[in-house]
């Protein structure tokens, strides 16, 4: 069962072949059994899930329902569940229950679907690893003397170790695409807007934007489906109607132009993940694609920028956990309100989270501001400008989603230089707001790497369907991970 | 040596929505603690502010009517610090691009001089919560149904030159806000408060010298008393060759003194920026004009208009106006009374109306003499039926018991018919006359000063009821021939 | 570009955290770094660009003034570890 797509589940759980509840049971023994070595989950909810299923299975009986009811995913613990822990993987939020429903959670709630769990991920989605997380590391499935990626590493080694049939994340400079690469599955980050923000935890609100990691495009667009839309709460949230993603997969293949960034081919890049690359984007010319080499002029400054703009809205989100009305709050208060303050957020906070605050009220700072923040914002708009000029030209851009395939546990733990360098390819496609995604396209020494493809705005069936297209051709995306087929 | 003084007021006026700037929560004032605190008041992990329509358009009324320039694109800023009362840790606020700007406001000196004063900008911003310090030992309680009550600051350029101006500046702008509906205006439950910036250079000098902030002056009187004692402050500050320094002080009415508030301040790098939140408010003209014809008269149009059409005097133009519902209870009783001298119904409104109010902490709307009853209460005056110190009785009388009785019946009741009766008028003051021969024979003599007392003599026998003109051309008559 | 030890205290108070004293040269590092990265950005030209504060450039949208929420006090405390007749307790605040 677990071998199975969504798209395949829901068929036969709408044919009543199989039902919801044997389908969560079967999930709930895989997590049980493989996840003590995987930390994947923070929080498993079992009966709530189990509860769900039942109601999932009456729903079909009658008939109703979506092509997610009944399905078992896994939700990145950076959403708010209602009744449920939400620990954004951080000590600060350890006894935390939210009282809500992050509107992704209630819509994918409304249609049906059954949460299995909550996923690991680096501290309030700060890092590229997992390894910032309070509950510790999430490995990768095909190595888990390796990362996962993060900070969405949690949904992705659940995903590719087959524990949900698909789970949500948030990507802020690349949290969903880059875990997505490094364990081989389908990872999606709608343009910004499309996806309610309302009920995630914020990193940085410019930036984060919420979307699936799946095994397939197919089943992106169909969780897709039910995540996006205008909603009242986000001010942020286009007030764009939906397309019909699963439609837009099977229209017929037209000839694209696809851009390829002569940037993203740099020194950093490895060669074998380079070949990797060039193959994906001739089995895209094979399909008739035109592949067309492009500039983007300030994309090397997209990392500098993100690491301004994310810190100083990051430094400003995050001052709302003061131990005060949720949260962790210090033992043992001294009475001065200045300590009280520094001692719960000093213990509540792990390093890195507390790098990034430090380092966002300092360019935000009286004498900073104009140096750093301000010019950031004008570089962002330049990045932004590169792409849209790009766009005129070509219908995508394709290029590595990462420098290299996963990296082990701790290789870079203490070099936040060298793991922010990590998110170089993906960062530019939040900074300007556009709809990106990896997809699985080869294996570098029996890891997993993902090509990139961007597109401009509200591009997703464009993107959704080159993806599908692509996974026509080739069978990387169908890998399972070793030790994890039963 | 001579200073001047320099102040300028940022004015915090709660605007009159009914739920809360980025919530759907309830402003009412007076809830139980925390129970209109939603979770985004509470700043809970993961909600989002969404703007209330009707703060924005309450914040281009008051723009309008201060001919302000209305922003076409205002934008949300983020003021960052830390305290108890704000749960976020961020308040929403606007920095660059506040949605209104660059307006002015004429006033009234006491002397009569009009003056104006510019109006640098107003800006949308939540309001915080606010910390209980009592009665919880080492511990602040902290209640957050204020926190995201929306709030107009009207930030006034630094025109007002004496304690005196800035009270009478702040009156004003309160006249104005209610006027216009966009805030209750009421000072008991904080809805309209108030710091002053407030700086001294010697007489003469173009340079501004060093300002101290006077913060959260909750009533007129208290603006005008600290502003006061902090101007005297400065001045004994700089005599004593020492320098004032930049900083927020807190107003002390127990001992009518300023001093240097502890926290808060300590570390003022409030690091704004445009909060991601929230897109820009974009205001189009369409907009715009729909408020502008909903707007009121202004007091400025309405204190004109009442000195031309009803001629009155600037003073108790001013007075009638001063709130909208005194202004529509006096047009109203003028209305019901067209050959009534308006002047006559706003001495009785002033006189005896004013005062019942007062005594009885009422509204004007609550008032228990309606508009058309103090106009036929006039009237009499008007028309000798009664003396303007009886109509204080009889107003009286109508206030304590049911008006609707009519005001002919309770003069009648009274008996305070006014005597104009000839014959008993002069025979009063024959007795009057007899009574007192010294001063009958100064009056003779010319001695118009004694005229008066004689008079009192008169009203005082005929118990108020003896129409006071016609004594006086009877006495005169009698003693002067006149 | 470094940060002294002076510079990380004086943010950390602004920023309300604490930092060990052990934790603080690797603080200070660590921010150097990241500060070295970031200086990439001086040496750009940016002159008439227009600041980008968001990917979206459309209105903010108006919600209507209206009483959606109702009393949940109780609920919502459930996640403060001190509450005292409704009020959520913090040590002393002096003005």
């Amino acid at each position: 069962m677990h071998e199975a797509t969504i798209a395949q589940l829901a068929q036969e759980l709408k044919s009543r072949k199989i039902s919801s509840q044997e389908l969560t049971k079967h999930f709930l023994e895989r997590i049980s059994r493989l996840d003590a070595d995987l930390n994947a989950f923070i929080t498993i909810t079992q009966n709530d899930a189990l509860a769900q299923a039942k109601a999932a299975d009456a729903r079909l009986a009658s008939g109703e329902g979506t092509p997610l009811t009944g399905i078992p995913i896994a939700h990145k613990d950076i959403f708010c569940t209602k009744g449920v822990k939400t620990s954004c993987g951080s000590r600060m939020l350890d006894n935390f229950i939210s009282p809500y429903d992050a509107t992704v959670v209630a819509r994918l709630k409304q249609a049906g679907a059954v949460m299995l769990g909550k996923t690991n991920m680096d501290e309030f989605a700060m890092g590229s690893s997992n390894e910032t997380s309070f509950y510790g590391p999430a490995h990768n499935p095909w190595d888990r003397d390796t990362v996962p990626g993060g900070s969405s590493g949690g949904s992705a080694a659940a995903v590719a170790a087959r524990m949900a049939c698909g789970a949500t994340g948030t990507d802020t400079g690349g949290s969903i695409r880059q875990p997505a690469a490094f364990s081989g599955v389908t990872g999606v980050k709608p343009t910004y807007g499309r996806v309610s923000r309302y009920g995630i935890v914020a990193f940085a609100s410019s930036l984060d934007q919420a979307g699936t990691l799946t095994r397939t495009a197919e089943d992106a667009a169909l969780m897709l489906q039910i995540m996006s839309g205008p909603d009242e709460l986000d001010s942020t949230a286009l007030p764009n109607l939906v397309p019909d993603f699963c439609k837009a997969l099977k229209d017929p293949w037209e000839n694209i132009t696809i851009g390829v960034p002569d940037n993203f081919f740099d020194k950093d890049l490895d060669p074998n993940n380079a070949q990797l690359i060039r193959d994906a984007l001739s089995v895209f010319e094979k399909l008739g694609a035109t592949i067309k080499e492009i500039h983007l002029e300030n994309i090397h400054l997209s990392v500098p920028v993100y690491y301004v703009v994310a810190p100083a809205e990051a430094s400003s989100n995050l001052s709302r956990f003061d131990g005060i009305r949720y949260g962790y709050r210090a033992e043992g208060e001294s009475g001065d309100l200045a300590e009280f303050y520094m001692r719960t957020r000093g213990e509540g906070f792990g390093a890195e989270v507390k790098r990034r605050i430090l380092m966002g009220t300092y360019v935000l700072s009286a004498g900073y501001y104009d140096a750093y923040y301000l010019q950031a914002q004008k570089i962002r708009q330049l990045i932004s400008q590169d792409f849209s000029r790009a766009f005129e030209d070509v219908d995508l851009i394709a290029g590595p989603t990462a420098p290299t395939p996963a990296f082990s546990i701790g290789q870079k733990i203490n070099d936040p230089i060298q793991m922010y360098l990590n998110d170089i390819y993906t960062i530019g496609a939040p900074l300007a707001g556009l709809p990106a995604l990896s997809t699985p396209c080869g294996l570098v020494n029996n890891l997993p790497v993902g090509l990139q493809l961007i597109g401009p705005h509200l591009s997703e069936e464009r993107l959704l369907k080159a993806a599908h297209y692509f996974q026509q051709e080739t069978d990387w995306h169908t890998l399972v991970p070793p030790g994890y087929f039963e | 040596m001579n200073w001047d003084v320099v102040i300028g007021l940022e004015i915090h006026t709660q605007l009159a929505t009914k739920s809360k700037i980025f919530s759907g929560s309830s402003t009412q004032y007076g809830a139980s603690p925390n129970s209109q605190a939603s979770l985004v008041d509470l700043g809970y992990p993961g909600v989002l502010p969404v703007l209330n329509r009707d703060a924005v358009c309450m914040a281009i009324k008051f723009g309008l009517a201060t001919g302000c320039q209305i922003s076409p694109r205002s934008i949300f800023a983020r003021k960052n610090y830390f305290y108890p009362d704000l749960p976020k840790g961020y308040q929403i606020s606007q920095y660059e691009l506040p949605i209104v700007y660059d307006g002015c406001l004429e006033i009234v000196l006491e002397d009569g001089e009009l003056r104006t004063i510019g109006i640098t900008r107003a800006h949308l911003e939540e309001d915080a919560g606010k910390s209980l310090h009592d009665d919880f030992r080492d511990h602040s309680g902290i209640d957050l149904n204020r926190a995201g009550t929306p709030l107009l600051e009207i930030v006034s350029e630094p025109d007002l030159r004496s304690a005196t101006e800035a009270g009478i500046y702040m009156r004003a702008i309160h006249t104005l806000v209610c006027y216009l509906g966009i805030s209750d205006g009421n000072m008991q439950e904080g809805s309209f408060r108030c710091d002053a910036n407030v700086s001294i250079r010697s007489r003469g000098e173009k340079k501004l010298g060093t300002r101290t902030e006077l913060k959260n002056l909750n009533s007129f009187r208290f603006v005008e008393k600290a502003i006061q004692v902090e101007i005297e402050r400065q001045i004994n500050v700089v005599e004593d060759g020492a320098e004032v320094v930049q900083e927020t002080r807190l107003y002390d009415a127990g001992s009518n003194t300023t001093r240097t508030m502890r926290i808060k301040e300590e570390a003022n790098d409030y690091r704004y920026f445009p909060d991601p939140d929230l897109l820009p408010v974009i205001i189009e003209d369409k907009l715009i004009e729909k408020l502008r014809s909903e707007l009121p008269e202004l007091p400025d149009a309405k204190r004109n208009r009442f000195i031309s059409n009803y001629a009155l005097s600037e003073t108790v133009a001013e007075e009638l106006t001063s709130t909208r519902e005194i202004g529509d209870y006096f047009e109203e009783a003028v209305k019901s009374q067209p050959s009534v001298p308006p002047k006559q119904i706003a001495k009785l409104i002033q006189r005896e109306l004013t005062e019942a109010l007062k005594k009885n902490s009422l509204n004007i709307k609550k008032s228990k003499v309606p508009p058309e009853i103090i106009a036929v209460l006039a009237s009499k005056i008007q028309d000798n039926s009664i003396s303007s110190s009886a109509a204080s009785a009889v107003f009286e009388e109508l206030w304590r018991t049911d008006s609707s009785i009519g005001v002919s019946n309770v003069i009648e009741k009274l008996g305070l018919e006014q005597i104009s009766n000839e014959g008993v008028i002069n025979t009063m003051v024959d007795d009057i006359i007899a009574q007192n021969p010294e001063q009958a024979e100064q009056c003779r003599k010319g001695k118009d000063k004694v005229i008066g007392f004689l008079v009192g003599q008169v009203m005082k026998i005929s118990r108020g009821k003896a129409n006071p003109q016609q004594v006086i051309q009877t006495l005169k008559n009698k003693l002067r021939g006149e | 570009m470094s940060l002294n030890r002076e510079d990380v205290e004086k943010l950390c108070l602004l920023a309300r955290l604490k930092i060990t004293p052990e934790e603080m040269t690797d603080v200070a590092s660590k921010l150097s770094d990241i500060v070295t990265l970031v200086n990439q950005l001086r040496t750009a030209d940016t002159t008439e660009v227009v600041p980008m504060a968001h990917p979206l450039d459309i209105a903010q949208r108006l919600r209507e003034d209206k009483v959606t929420e109702s009393d949940r006090h109780e609920h919502y405390q459930q996640n403060a570890s001190m509450v005292e007749r409704d009020l959520y307790l913090v040590p002393k605040v002096i003005e």
